[in-house]
């Protein structure tokens, strides 16, 4: 891909910088279509029609409009909070879940890194995020933003080890860390996919999908930010476009777990039809729409269910969802070795 | 390694927080996430109704501010308004205007319930249900609407009878609801009493014993929550609610203890069940004719003398006690508040929970502030 560029642009910096930049091309519009999506599933389940009027056509350009007015606002840094720190932690959220982007293939010709420890790499860049939210929740001086932070710290360092061992169930059946790879050994016919491969990796799956909404915060895991209780948690504080970016970073990570689900389960570009709409840019269809059922699920499951209380998060995670991630691992390995 | 220094964390909550259900403020004593102390600090929303009580040239003009104490019950405060009054001034009603008054206070029950398990699955973290609970909620307000124009502050129920009559088609609405609303009920029990998450998150949690319930002289829904079979409707009957067949629910610890927070929440759903009831056999006899405004008095001028009646609001056990020295405007207007009392109990249970308990707890004495302050 950064070869194809370069032929056309003079100077092979510009060439990579377009490059790397290309993953936004997906997470901006994304985002925009997500929140409304999110608004519009919300108020269909709640019995309402949602933003109707904004754009025309069923309030489509309420997020850009919400945009718009959330740069115009007043960027307040609370009087005694660490300003380095607060300024300083959206960012990094934002920096660690786009910085995991450069690893997904997003079709067989557009991948950000060939890396050979792709989903290695993933599962760690990732974790700056709680780096970002700590900081977030330290730097605000609010005592509601530091319990927020802790919880969300403590939330998603538990949570990271299921997912961890329900990628590595994957990882047994491949035999690389290569997420291209991985994307390639289930092209063909539909059954290649990882999720139909042995019922092991079926419930690695759902191993998988509960414990990344853990990852991202979303309901009944979403106590980092659980505003009933804690107000706004960490970013009780952030307001305009601070606030935005972190919401931002909290939708590119749907994304992101979504994206990941689809490579290490569900055959990432391939189209379910075999060779029927199958190629590069049909690639990136099916990329993104597996991802999108994903993310609708993950949205009617929030619109739903209550949200756990702190110890019983921890209960779900260190008493099932890891003692049941480590057994199906083995059960997968056995699988492997016997047939 | 040298012991690490921990140290308690005191932290406000409220009075601008999204689920202390107003302007509540509590003190929390943290270590961790559990909670040590909880000290509730009131007084945000005091109003001074009781002493603009005195300075009314009429009983009558009093209303208006009962009416903004529990302002999501406001028909049952005037209920307990008006029959304090007429207790004290020997009134008769017509009998039309007391079946008009039960259906509007068990109607006011039911919207008053309905806010009540809708905010408190806001509280756990589910938005869903709160909005369905609104959406029926909004019927209810629509046959107020239609009655006295007003949604939410009525002042329709005055000292003697009702301030107009009820429009033409007021019992087929009433029919109408009767109908459409028990099959919610089952919605609501499916999206929220009986999830999963939903009895983990309340079974076992700000368990109050029958006895406490019974010391602090709480009373409502949190009094029979914790297993007390008590109702003023049944045990100390006023206007014509002996006529009526119903059941007490009370708490039985289905999910957990006695007296915890689903037991209260479940006690509000089936309340409304029993309201039901109440309101589909009042329409049958309610009779068609009869003037609402017969028993109104000209002018209120009470006998030298005091009374105290009790009725039983959506929150409990709503006492007035009313002290006249024969001239127009009442000498003393002093109302017992269930909120109130039953926000007392919040320390007393807290202790030893969680900080997102604390929201649960709060959530299920559903205390509303405008009564707790007055």
């Amino acid at each position: 891909m950064v070869e194809t560029l370069e032929q056309f642009i003079p100077y092979p910096i510009i060439a990579l910088v377009i490059h790397a930049a290309l993953p936004l091309a997906v997470i901006f519009p994304y985002v925009l279509f997500a929140i409304w999506m999110e608004r519009k599933v919300s108020a269909h389940m709640q019995d309402r029609l949602g933003p109707m009027r904004v754009g025309g056509w069923h309030g489509w350009a309420q997020t850009i409009a919400d945009m718009i007015k959330m740069i115009q606002k007043e960027d307040i840094v609370p009087n005694r909070s660490d300003k380095f720190l607060f300024k300083f932690a959206p960012y990094l959220a934002f920096m660690g879940s786009y910085a995991a982007f450069a690893v997904i293939p997003f079709s067989s010709e557009y991948i950000g890194a060939h890396l050979d420890v792709g989903a290695f790499y993933l599962l760690a860049v990732t974790s700056v995020v709680t780096l970002s939210i700590i900081m977030a929740g330290w730097a605000s001086n609010n005592k509601w933003s530091l319990l927020g932070a802790m919880r969300a710290t403590a939330q998603i360092v538990s949570y990271e080890v299921p997912t961890v061992v329900a990628v590595l169930s994957v990882i047994v059946v491949t035999g690389t860390l290569n997420l291209m790879t991985i994307s390639e050994m289930q092209s063909g016919s539909i059954f290649n996919w990882m999720i139909f491969h042995s019922p092991f990796l079926f419930i690695a799956f759902m191993l998988y999908f509960v414990s990344s909404l853990a990852e991202v915060n979303r309901t009944p895991f979403d106590l980092p930010e659980s505003e009933s209780e804690l107000v706004g948690g960490f970013h009780t504080e952030y307001s305009g476009m601070r606030w935005g970016i972190f919401m931002l970073a909290e939708y590119a990570d749907m994304l992101l777990v979504s994206l990941l689900g689809t490579v290490l389960f569900f055959g990432a570009w391939n189209s379910p039809f075999g060779d029927f709409m199958s190629g590069p840019v049909w690639g990136v269809f099916w990329m993104i729409s597996k991802g999108m059922v994903f993310i609708f699920v993950m949205m009617w499951l929030r619109w739903t269910l209550p949200r756990l209380r702190v110890d019983q998060l921890m209960d779900v995670c260190w008493k099932y969802l890891i003692p049941f991630a480590f057994i199906n691992l083995v059960l997968i390995a056995l699988w492997e070795m016997l047939f | 390694m040298p012991e690490l220094r921990t140290e308690e964390m005191v932290i406000n909550m409220g009075p601008q927080h999204p689920s202390t259900h107003g302007v509540l403020r509590v003190e929390l004593v943290l270590d961790g996430e559990i909670v040590v102390d909880a000290i509730p600090h009131i007084g945000y929303l005091h109003r001074c109704f009781e002493k603009h009580s005195e300075s009314m040239n009429d009983y009558q003009q009093v209303i208006p501010y009962v009416d903004r104490m529990d302002y999501v019950a406001a028909m049952s405060n005037e209920l307990g308004y008006a029959i304090a009054m007429e207790r004290m001034l020997e009134i008769e009603v017509p009998e039309r205007v007391e079946y008009i008054r039960v259906i509007f206070a068990e109607l006011q029950r039911i919207a008053s319930h309905l806010l009540a398990i809708g905010t408190y699955g806001l509280d756990i973290g589910a938005f869903t249900p709160f909005l369905h609970c609104f959406r029926d909620r909004e019927r209810i307000l629509d046959i107020f609407e239609s009655t006295c124009g007003a949604r939410l502050l009525y002042n329709y129920i005055w000292v003697g009878g009702l301030s107009h009559d009820v429009p033409l088609d007021f019992k087929e609405k009433v029919r109408d609801f009767v109908k459409y609303f028990p099959p919610k009920i089952k919605e609501y029990n499916d999206l929220l009493t009986y999830n999963k998450i939903f009895i983990d998150r309340t079974a076992d949690v700000g368990v109050l014993p029958s006895e406490v319930a019974l010391n602090y002289a709480s009373s409502g829904p949190v009094l029979r929550g914790s297993g007390v079979n008590w109702d003023l409707r049944r045990d100390d009957p006023y206007s014509i609610y002996d006529r009526f067949e119903y059941d007490v629910v009370v708490g039985k610890g289905e999910m957990g203890t006695v007296g915890d927070c689903w037991d209260r929440y479940i006690v509000r759903v089936r309340e409304m069940e029993q309201s039901i009831r109440i309101i589909e056999q009042a329409v049958e006899q309610m009779p068609d004719e009869g003037d609402v405004k017969a028993a109104v008095p000209k002018r209120i001028r009470p006998p030298e003398g005091e009374v105290y009646a009790r009725t039983e609001t959506p929150r409990g056990e709503l006492g007035y006690y009313i002290i006249s020295d024969g001239s127009m405007s009442p000498y003393r207007v002093k109302a017992r508040s269930p909120c109130f009392v039953n926000l007392s109990v919040l320390p007393a249970i807290s202790r030893g929970s969680m900080v997102a308990d604390i929201v649960a707890i709060i959530g299920s004495i559903d205390i509303v502030l405008g009564e707790v302050d007055r």
